[in-house]
C-alpha cells in the first residue's frame, strides 16, 4: 500500500538528484574528479605605435566568435587612453583613442580562454556572396576555372580543396596564372580563394587566428579559409590544404582587414603572445555557470567563506558515514553502542588516522571503564557519576596528549578531537552492559562499535567521495532515497542467517 | 553453504527476522502511543488488575529518592519481596529479596545486601540507570513469586517464566525460559538461560535451546527438558489472549510466572518481543503469523481465539526440524 508511495518518492529523489548532477557535471562542467584542472591560455596582443601631433585612434580586432574556445576573462591595459569595444564585420574591435600623446606608446589586450567543446555552432548562415567585379578576360578565366574545378569535385568541401590545390600550384595552372601576380602569402592565397568561391556562389571568408601552444612566447597569426556548405562552416588550411579546424587553433578575427589599424599615428606594430597555464576546473565551471545565468553556482556551497566551506566538506560526509552504519546495522546486523556514536568516533578518526584512532579509543575506553568500576564502589548518583566519568575522560585525553608529546608522537595530540561526551556515555553504557549481561556481551558490543566506526571512517575518507559530495551536494538526495528503501527492507540480516541456523530446513544442512 | 541458499532456507521455513518484525509487525500493529502501557510496569499492573488478570500483588512504589527510606515500612509485613524498576528492560535492575538476617537483606541467590548497598541500587534505578534512554524511573515493590515446583528439576535458582507471543489477540507461540548457573539465575536467553518451546495445544515442553544450540537436558540439573506438562495451561493461554484487549497492541510478548499458590501471574508485557522463541520452538514465527492473517477472525472473543490457536498451532505445525539432525549439524 504505502510501499508504492515510498518507491515513487525514492524514484523522484533519485531522478532529481541525478538530473541536477548531470546538469552540473556535463553542462556546467563541474569536475567529477578531485583536483581536476583545465588548461587555460592567456593570450596577449601588445599594440605599439607612435602618436601623431593631433588626436589619434588605434583599432585592434579582438576575439569574438571562437569555435571550440570560450573567453573567461579579458582586460585592457591602456593608461590614459579612452577605450571602447564594439562589434564589427570582422568580429569585435577595441578602439583606443587619445587627443594628445607624446612618444611611443604600447597598449595591451589580454584574455583568458579555455577549451569549450560546446562553443561550436553559434554562427549564423551567411547570405550568398555577390559575383566579384572583374574585367572581361578575368571573368572568363574565372568561369572557366570554376567549371573545371566543379567537374573534378562532388561537393563544397572537395570543390574548395581542389581550388586551393590549384592555387598552390598557381604557376602551372593557366587560369590561376592570370590572377597570380602577388599571391605569395597564405593570406593572399586565401583571399584569392574567396574571390573564386564568390564566383561559384559559395560563401567564404578568411579567418585569422593563433595556435595555442604549451610553450609561452610570441606567436604569428595564421590564416584559415572558412567556407560555408549551406549547413555549417568548414575550415581549410590554404597552405597544407588540410580540412577541419586544427585542435589548438583560436580564431582571433575574420575578414580581409588587418589585425590593427591606426589613424593619426605611425609605426604601428602588433605582437601576439600565448601562455598556457592550469586552472582549477571548479573556477571555470563557476564562471561558466555565471555566464549562462545559472543560479546553481550562486546558491552552491562555493559562495560560502572558505572556512565555512571546510566545515561543510566534513559535515556533508556525515550522512555518508550514517549510510554505512545503516547498512551495517540493517543488512549485516552488527550491534553498536548508540545508533550514531560510531559516526562521531569516525569523524575523530579523520584527525588521528585509523590505527592511532582505534588505539586511542581503546585506551581511553578501557581506562574509563576501570575508573567507572571504581566509582561504582563509591555508590554515586547517576548524574554526578556521569559528570565524574566525563571529567576523567577529559583528563585522560589531556594526559595522553602531554605524554605522547613528550615521547615525540604527533598523533597523540589530535586526540583532543575525540567526542568526549559520547565516549563518557559509551563508558557508562558499556559498564552497565558489563554488569548486567556480562563482560562478553559488553566487549562484543564495544568491538562492534569500533569496527563500525572504522568502516564508517574508511568510507568517509574516500577523497573522491568527499569531493563529489561537496561539489554535488544534491547527491545526498540519493542517500535519502536509499534510506527510504532500506527503511522498508524486511528481509533477513546477514548475521541472522547464522543466528537462525538451527531453523534451516534439513535438506539444506547437508 | 552460500548466503543465498541460507537466506532462501530461512524464508522457506517462515523465520521472522528483526527487520521484518520491526517493519511489518511492530510498526504496523503497535501504535507508538500505546507503548507507555507496557513500558511502564506499574501501568501494566494497574490495567491488568482492572481487567481481572492476575498479577503479583503491589506492595508499594518508590518515586523519589526520599521514598527509598520508606522501604522498611513498605515491606514491614512482607519478609519476601521483589524490587523492580518500572521501566527496566530484559530484567535489568530487578532485585529479589527472600529474607532478612541481622538487619541485612538476603537475595534469592543467597547474597547479603546491606541497607546502604540497596539504597544505592534503588537510587540508581530511580535516576534511570535501568530505563531506556536513562529517563527518571520509579521502583515497584511487589510480591515475590514463589515459583511452582513444576520447573524445579529443570532450572537453576531464579524464576522460570513462560513467554507467549500474542498476535492481535491470538497466542501464536510460547516458550519457557529456564535460568541456568551461567545466566546467574536470570530467565534471560541472552545471558545463557535455556529456552524451551511449548506445544501450544497441550502445554507440553519441547527440547530446549541455549543460544543457538539445541539441548535436551538442563545443563545444571541434567534433567530432560522435553515432555513436561505445564499446569494451568488453559489459564495461561486465556490471560495471554486477553492481554491484547488490555493494551490494544497487536504484537506483544506476555511474560507469565507460575506461582505455587496463586497460579499463573502476568509479570510484564513486551511490545518488542525477541525472536529467540523461534529457535526454542524450532519453527519460524512468520508461518504462524501468516496462518493468522489468512484465516483468523480478529473480532472473535478470547475463547474462540484460543480454540483457533490450539487447533492451528498444535505441535508440530508444518515441518519441524529433527532435533537429532540439528545437533549433529551444530556439533
Amino acid at each position: 500500500m504505502n510501499n508504492r508511495h515510498i518507491y515513487s518518492l525514492s524514484v523522484v529523489l533519485t531522478v532529481l538528484s541525478l538530473a541536477l548532477f548531470y546538469y552540473k557535471a556535463h553542462v556546467l562542467g563541474f569536475p567529477v574528479a578531485p583536483q581536476e584542472q583545465t588548461q587555460i591560455w592567456t593570450i596577449e596582443a601588445a599594440v605599439s605605435f607612435t602618436p601623431g601631433p593631433a588626436a589619434m585612434k588605434a583599432t585592434l580586432r579582438i576575439p569574438g566568435l571562437t569555435p571550440g574556445y570560450s573567453l573567461m576573462d579579458e582586460n585592457f591595459v591602456s593608461r590614459g587612453f579612452g577605450l571602447t569595444t564594439r562589434s564589427a564585420l570582422a568580429g569585435r574591435e577595441a578602439v583606443w583613442a587619445v587627443r594628445e600623446a607624446t612618444g611611443p606608446q604600447t597598449v595591451y589586450y589580454r584574455a583568458l580562454v579555455y577549451k569549450d567543446p560546446q562553443r561550436q555552432v553559434e554562427d549564423t548562415t551567411p547570405p550568398f556572396p555577390e559575383f566579384p567585379e572583374l574585367d572581361e578576360p578575368s571573368k572568363i578565366a574565372l568561369e572557366g576555372l570554376i567549371a573545371d574545378v566543379r567537374r573534378q569535385s562532388a561537393d563544397v568541401a572537395s570543390f574548395t580543396t581542389e581550388l586551393l590545390r590549384r592555387i598552390s600550384q598557381g604557376e602551372t595552372d593557366p587560369y590561376i596564372r592570370l590572377f597570380l601576380n602577388r599571391t605569395d602569402t597564405p593570406a593572399d592565397r586565401a583571399h584569392l580563394a574567396t574571390i573564386f568561391l564568390a564566383g561559384a556562389q559559395i560563401p567564404a571568408r578568411i579567418a585569422h587566428g593563433v595556435v595555442l601552444r604549451d610553450r609561452a612566447g610570441a606567436v604569428q597569426p595564421e590564416v584559415l579559409l572558412e567556407v560555408h556548405d549551406g549547413v555549417e562552416w568548414l575550415y581549410f588550411n590554404p597552405v597544407t590544404l588540410q580540412q577541419g579546424l586544427p585542435q589548438d587553433f583560436l580564431i582571433w578575427w575574420r575578414g580581409d582587414e588587418k589585425l590593427a589599424e591606426i589613424e593619426g599615428g605611425s609605426a604601428l606594430g602588433v605582437t601576439l603572445a600565448v601562455q598556457q597555464s592550469l586552472l582549477d576546473s571548479l573556477l571555470i565551471a563557476e564562471r561558466r555557470a555565471e555566464q549562462r545565468g545559472s543560479h546553481s553556482a550562486e546558491f552552491s556551497l562555493f559562495s560560502l567563506p572558505i572556512a565555512t566551506q571546510a566545515v561543510y566538506s566534513v559535515l556533508l560526509m556525515i550522512p555518508i558515514g550514517a549510510l554505512a552504519i545503516m547498512i551495517l546495522r540493517n543488512f549485516v546486523g552488527i550491534k553498536t553502542f548508540g545508533t550514531f556514536m560510531p559516526v562521531l568516533v569516525a569523524l575523530a578518526f579523520r584527525e588521528t588516522r585509523l590505527l592511532w584512532g582505534v588505539t586511542l579509543f581503546a585506551v581511553i575506553v578501557s581506562l574509563g571503564l576501570l575508573i567507572r568500576f571504581y566509582l561504582e564502589k563509591l555508590r554515586l548518583l547517576l548524574v554526578p557519576r556521569l559528570t565524574c566519568v566525563l571529567t576523567v575522560v577529559v583528563l585522560l585525553m589531556a594526559g595522553i596528549s602531554v605524554f605522547s608529546h613528550r615521547l615525540g608522537l604527533q598523533p597523540g595530540l589530535s586526540i583532543a578531537l575525540f567526542p568526549m561526551v559520547i565516549i563518557s556515555m559509551t563508558i557508562e553504557r558499556m559498564s552497565i552492559v558489563w554488569e548486567e549481561r556480562g563482560a562478553a556481551e559488553a566487549i562484543q558490543e564495544g568491538v562492534g562499535s569500533l569496527i563500525v566506526a572504522a568502516i564508517a571512517y574508511l568510507v568517509m575518507e574516500i577523497a573522491w567521495l568527499e569531493h563529489i559530495i561537496f561539489v554535488f551536494p544534491e547527491l545526498l538526495f540519493l542517500v535519502i532515497a536509499a534510506t527510504l528503501l532500506v527503511g522498508r527492507y524486511t528481509g533477513y540480516r546477514l548475521l541472522e542467517l547464522r543466528r537462525f541456523k538451527a531453523l534451516m530446513p534439513r535438506e539444506g544442512q547437508a | 553453504m552460500s548466503v543465498l541458499r541460507r537466506y532462501r532456507g530461512l524464508a522457506a521455513e517462515g523465520v521472522l527476522g528483526l527487520n521484518k518484525r520491526n517493519g511489518d509487525y511492530i510498526l504496523k500493529f503497535n501504535p507508538r502511543h500505546l507503548y507507555p502501557l507496557v513500558d511502564d510496569k506499574l501501568r501494566t499492573k494497574r490495567l491488568a488488575l482492572q481487567a481481572d488478570i492476575a498479577v503479583p500483588e503491589l506492595y508499594g512504589v518508590m518515586e523519589t529518592q526520599r521514598d527509598i527510606r520508606r522501604l522498611p515500612e513498605i515491606v514491614k509485613d512482607h519478609p519476601e519481596f521483589a524490587l523492580k524498576p518500572a521501566h527496566g528492560s530484559a530484567g535489568d535492575g530487578i532485585v529479589v529479596i527472600s529474607g532478612r538476617s541481622a538487619g541485612r537483606y538476603r537475595t534469592i541467590s543467597g547474597a547479603l545486601l546491606d541497607e546502604e548497598f540497596l539504597s544505592h541500587h534503588l537510587s540508581n534505578a530511580i535516576n534511570g540507570q535501568f530505563s531506556l534512554g536513562g529517563v527518571p524511573d520509579v521502583v515497584i515493590v511487589e510480591y515475590m513469586v514463589r515459583f511452582s515446583a513444576l520447573f524445579e528439576r529443570i532450572s537453576f535458582q531464579g524464576v522460570p517464566d513462560v513467554r507467549v507471543i500474542v498476535f492481535r489477540g491470538y497466542p501464536i507461540m510460547a516458550m519457557v525460559r529456564l535460568p541456568t548457573r551461567s545466566s546467574n539465575g536470570k530467565a534471560n536467553l541472552h545471558q545463557g538461560a535455556v529456552g524451551a518451546g511449548i506445544d501450544l495445544a497441550s502445554g507440553v515442553t519441547l527440547d530446549g535451546v541455549i543460544g543457538t544450540q539445541v539441548v535436551t537436558q538442563h545443563p545444571d540439573t541434567t534433567h530432560n527438558i522435553a515432555g513436561l506438562q505445564i499446569n494451568d495451561w488453559n489459564t495461561i493461554l486465556d490471560i495471554s489472549a486477553r492481554c491484547y484487549e488490555l493494551t490494544g497492541l497487536g504484537y506483544i510478548g506476555v511474560d507469565i510466572v507460575l506461582d505455587r499458590d496463586l497460579g499463573p501471574l502476568v509479570l510484564e508485557l513486551n511490545a518488542r518481543p525477541g525472536l529467540a522463541i523461534q529457535i526454542a520452538n524450532r519453527q519460524g514465527l512468520l508461518r504462524r503469523l501468516h496462518i493468522c492473517e489468512q484465516r483468523a477472525d480478529f473480532n472473535a472473543p478470547a475463547a474462540r481465539r484460543i480454540e483457533f490457536a490450539k487447533r492451528e498451532f498444535q505441535h508440530p505445525v508444518g515441518p519441524i526440524i529433527d532435533t537429532a539432525a540439528v545437533e549433529v549439524a551444530v556439533a
